[in-house]
């Protein structure tokens, strides 16, 4: 439909209206026209506060929110308002980790089944759908005997595992990983980003890694996006993003985030009243 | 203490691996109960008879015999004797039961079929469907059910099934109720979700991952309503409403109640039918829902135990020298007592010490005791938690002394609020959403400093006014919900501050607020404790906010210390493998897109 490009993820002017409560309540626009692409086998980190629209980005992306303004393109595709049918297509490509790996698994099902559950989708049943679950399991260094147990019987870092077994299930393209690792201790974050390293460097996965984290981000991505109310306030390199920002937003997150040694930490924090007083940022 | 105390076992990061969990089947759960064996022989022997009584039965049972009216037990050949019209009682029974059964099912069925389907319809996708479908809900549970009843009976003449059915059109709304209740809860869960973009569609979301939700509810409410019906069944038929050629209980109860004078056991024989197979029912609703909703119940035992309060108020002089500290931890342990009788230490052996002007934060993960050492020095544990060892010492005078098996709240009750005061990780969770934001602040003051309300007010106003509140008379009079989650950690920070406490505990205090937030609760943190000269114990899991405000440091791990120290020594030199992997773990200042753990291959998370 669209120029051809090397883009996998292209997202142009993007508008999101919740509608309203009631018959003649008015929409509430979340994001005000974002723009973003992402490469193959790139990650773009998505950075901000609560509620400034990160998620909803996320969601429009996978068809879990309304896109009613610009318009979203994944593989030269225009995907805004795909269809249940073509969304069943874009599955293979276009897959999702979310923040809670509590919630996100049903609890009534084994890990067998809640990994197979899109394989069925795509016509892979049977032996050759427990082979590919074996293979799965292995990818996210889990061990093959979980197939037969239940969510609660694995610890948060373990399902979030599953949770990125069951992505990687179709050999997607693109992973949008909503704050996939806030929930975890620091440890367990550690090895579930190592985890999501390694798998990007063997199959060339994209992500869209969406972290209130700057740290996170920094570490995780090639490029990185901050949001703030709604839309894009900076995007660029992720190094030069997240150490050396250009808008006064990403420097106040930025200096706002503690660094591990008392004596860094407070030179940052004089930064950070140095800068909040010259910029005035009102309280919070 | 106790005899067999166990140490918590070193909770490795797979620990749930090793664990086998099992799940028993329904059926199996269901027969172990012995309730739900009862409710299954009752209800079974029934099914048995219903489908055997073209069998089993003596007699036909609607042939009327005018020699053998009303005889009793025995004679005839009529085992249990006849009604009043000659008819064989026990071959009625028999085959009464293929009516009531039927009764009881075709009601319970209609309304499921009409029930559950619109209610799962309602629920997941909302929208004028749930709109018209609880508005016609409304409309027939505002209907007199007996009335309706009543109505059919005289509008298509005496007909079981008919009645059943309307019957089970009146009970439909208690399906749908449940149904969309049950599937409005679970509609956003995030695994609905991950569905959805698998590309599943709405049908099959629903019977994959919606029905099993509501699968529990409906075979309860099932058998609630099936004994339901039955009873009202033979109320109608009782009252004579019912179809004369077909033998039922109710219509046995009847033709019994009209000839008790003559033959009174005739009454017993169906009532006693009745009341075993409702009761069935009955108590087959309640063993479903043990054995479908109560999966994992570990019973509390009550302990009688009173040695601790035999210690009360008679705690021993503190040990010579340690008078001045304003906070001691001692070899504390606290655990949970197991259903196997032993106690599961959470914390284990724990000792460290606070003094005044001083930060000193419990750095850990999940797991690691950190909270629950907070809770202990607060005297906050739940009632079944007991301090295994050790002791604690505020200001002088143990709070736990050497022998406690519980925290005595006769002396934490004197400095809890007062001289040692707590700021929570949830903010929201911890105002009371009912009373403005200033009584909240005011009446804590007014108790505990004795000053007057108009005083009391005017402190609230210059806490606020210190902790960064632009606004405070505004902030006083705005209800809990009206403020944002950093600004009601701002109010409790205040309240922690408000009755000149000489200790605060703060467990993970800025865990649930954005980074910019958190940066400013911490700088008003400090700047308070700075200008008051308190101790704090700041329970946290970042690395950050140990070092932007802590000026030493306790690691712990599985309950017990792994080591502790000055900041500065900690953060730049752990000596132990555990701290120098938690801090290997942290991102900043890494080189991006490597491996943090690459020697800590254990595969698992």
């Amino acid at each position: 439909m669209n120029t051809t490009t090397d883009e996998l993820l292209q997202v142009d002017d993007l508008v999101v209206t919740y509608a309203g409560k009631g018959m003649f309540a008015k929409g509430v626009e979340i994001l005000h026209g974002v723009s973003l692409r992402i490469g193959r086998g790139e990650t773009l980190g998505l950075v901000g506060e609560s509620g400034c629209g990160k998620t909803t980005l996320g969601r429009a992306v996978l068809g879990l929110a309304p896109v009613t303004g610009g318009r979203i393109e994944f593989g030269g595709k225009d995907i805004s308002h795909a269809t249940r049918k073509e969304r069943q297509a874009l599955s293979r490509d276009l897959q999702v980790v979310f923040q809670d790996p509590y919630t996100s698994l049903n609890p009534a099902m084994t890990i067998g089944d809640i990994l197979s559950e899109p394989l069925g989708i795509q016509g892979i049943t049977g032996a050759d759908a427990r082979q590919r679950v074996r293979t799965l399991l292995d990818r996210v260094h889990m061990p093959v005997d979980a197939m037969d147990r239940v969510p609660r019987e694995f610890s948060g870092g373990q399902r979030q595992r599953i949770a990125i077994a069951r992505a990687l299930a179709l050999e997607p393209k693109l992973i949008v990983c909503d704050e996939p690792v806030s929930a975890l201790d620091l440890s367990t974050q550690a090895r579930v980003l190592d985890l999501l390293l390694e798998i990007q460097e063997n199959i060339g996965v994209s992500y869209l890694f969406i972290s209130h984290d700057l740290d996170v981000v920094r570490h995780i991505s090639h490029r990185v996006s901050v949001m703030y109310a709604g839309e894009i306030v900076e995007d660029g390199d992720a190094t030069k993003v997240t150490t050396d920002p250009d808008h006064p937003y990403t420097r106040r997150l930025l200096l706002a985030s503690p660094v591990p040694d008392p004596d860094r930490q407070a030179a940052r924090r004089e930064e950070r009243l140095a800068h909040t007083a010259a910029m005035g940022f009102e309280v919070a | 203490m106790s005899e067999n105390v166990t140490t918590s076992e070193p909770a490795s990061p797979e620990a749930g691996q090793s664990g086998t969990v099992v799940r028993p089947n329904l059926v199996r759960r269901l027969l172990k109960n012995p309730l739900g064996m009862a409710a299954a022989v009752i209800i079974g022997l029934a099914v048995l008879a219903a489908i055997l009584a073209p069998l089993i039965a003596t007699h036909d049972p609607n042939t009327a015999s005018l020699t053998d009216v009303l005889i009793g037990p025995g004679e005839n050949g009529h085992w249990l004797g006849t009604d009043s019209a000659g008819r064989d009682i026990y071959s009625r029974l028999v085959w009464g039961a293929r009516v009531t059964l039927l009764s009881g099912a075709l009601a319970a069925s209609v309304g499921i079929v009409l029930g559950l389907p619109t209610g799962l319809i309602a629920g997941y996708f909302g929208g004028k469907f749930d709109g018209v479908a609880s508005w016609l809900v409304n409309v027939l549970l505002s209907l007199p059910g007996i009335m309706v009843l009543l109505a059919v009976r005289a509008a298509t003449g005496p007909s079981v099934w008919i009645s059943m059915i309307v019957l089970g059109v009146l009970f439909a709304p208690g399906f749908y109720r449940l149904t969309r209740t049950a599937v409005q809860s679970v509609r956003n869960e995030l695994y609905v979700d991950a569905a959805r973009v698998a590309g599943l569609s709405d049908a099959r979301i629903i019977a994959r991952h919606i029905l099993s939700v509501v699968r529990a509810p409906v075979i309860i409410q099932a058998s609630m309503v099936a004994g339901l019906s039955i009873s009202i069944q033979s109320a109608l038929e009782f009252l004579g409403l019912g179809d004369p050629l077909v033998p039922t209980w109710g219509a046995m109860v009847g033709d019994g109640f009209r000839n008790i004078y003559r033959q009174a056991l005739n009454l017993v024989w169906p009532m006693l039918a009745l009341a075993v197979i409702i009761g069935g029912f009955v108590l087959l609703g309640n063993a479903l829902r043990d054995a479908l909703e109560d999966l994992e119940k570990v019973k509390a035992k009550h302990r009688t135990d009173t040695s601790a309060r035999g210690s009360l108020g008679s705690a021993p002089p503190v040990e010579a020298g340690t008078e001045g500290i304003l906070l001691k931890v001692s070899d504390l342990g606290v655990g949970y007592p197991q259903s196997d009788g032993t106690i599961k230490k959470v914390v284990d052996d724990v000792s460290f010490e606070v003094n005044r002007n001083e930060v000193v934060g419990i750095v850990g993960e999940s797991g690691s005791g950190k909270s629950q050492t907070a809770f202990t020095i607060l005297g906050l544990l739940p009632d079944n938690a007991v301090v295994t060892g050790g002791s604690i010492q505020f200001d002088g005078n143990y709070t736990v002394a050497l022998g406690d098996d519980r925290v005595p709240q006769s002396r934490l009750v004197e400095l809890r609020g007062k001289r040692i005061s707590y700021i929570p990780q949830e903010p929201m969770s911890n105002l009371d959403p009912a009373f403005t934001i200033g009584s909240q602040l005011v009446r804590p003051m007014v108790k505990v400093l004795g000053i007057s309300k108009d005083e009391a007010k005017q402190r609230a106003i210059d806490l606020l006014a210190s902790v960064g509140i632009p606004d405070p008379p505004r902030t006083m009079a705005a209800y809990p919900h009206e403020v944002s989650g950093g600004m009601a950690q701002r109010v409790l920070i205040a309240g922690a501050f408000s009755c000149d406490p000489d200790l605060i505990i703060a467990d993970e205090p800025t865990t649930a607020l954005d980074v910019t937030v958190q940066a400013e609760v911490l700088d008003v943190l400090r700047e308070l404790q700075d200008r008051v000269g308190l101790g704090v114990v700041m329970v946290t899991h970042n690395f950050g906010v140990v070092a932007d405000i802590c000026d030493r440091v306790v690691v712990m791990q599985d309950g017990r210390v792994v080591e502790q120290g000055a900041v500065r020594q900690i953060l730049r030199d752990p000596r132990e493998q555990y701290t120098k992997m938690l801090l290997d773990s942290t991102l900043e200042d890494k080189e991006p897109l490597t491996r943090l753990l690459v020697d800590a291959g254990e595969g698992s998370a």
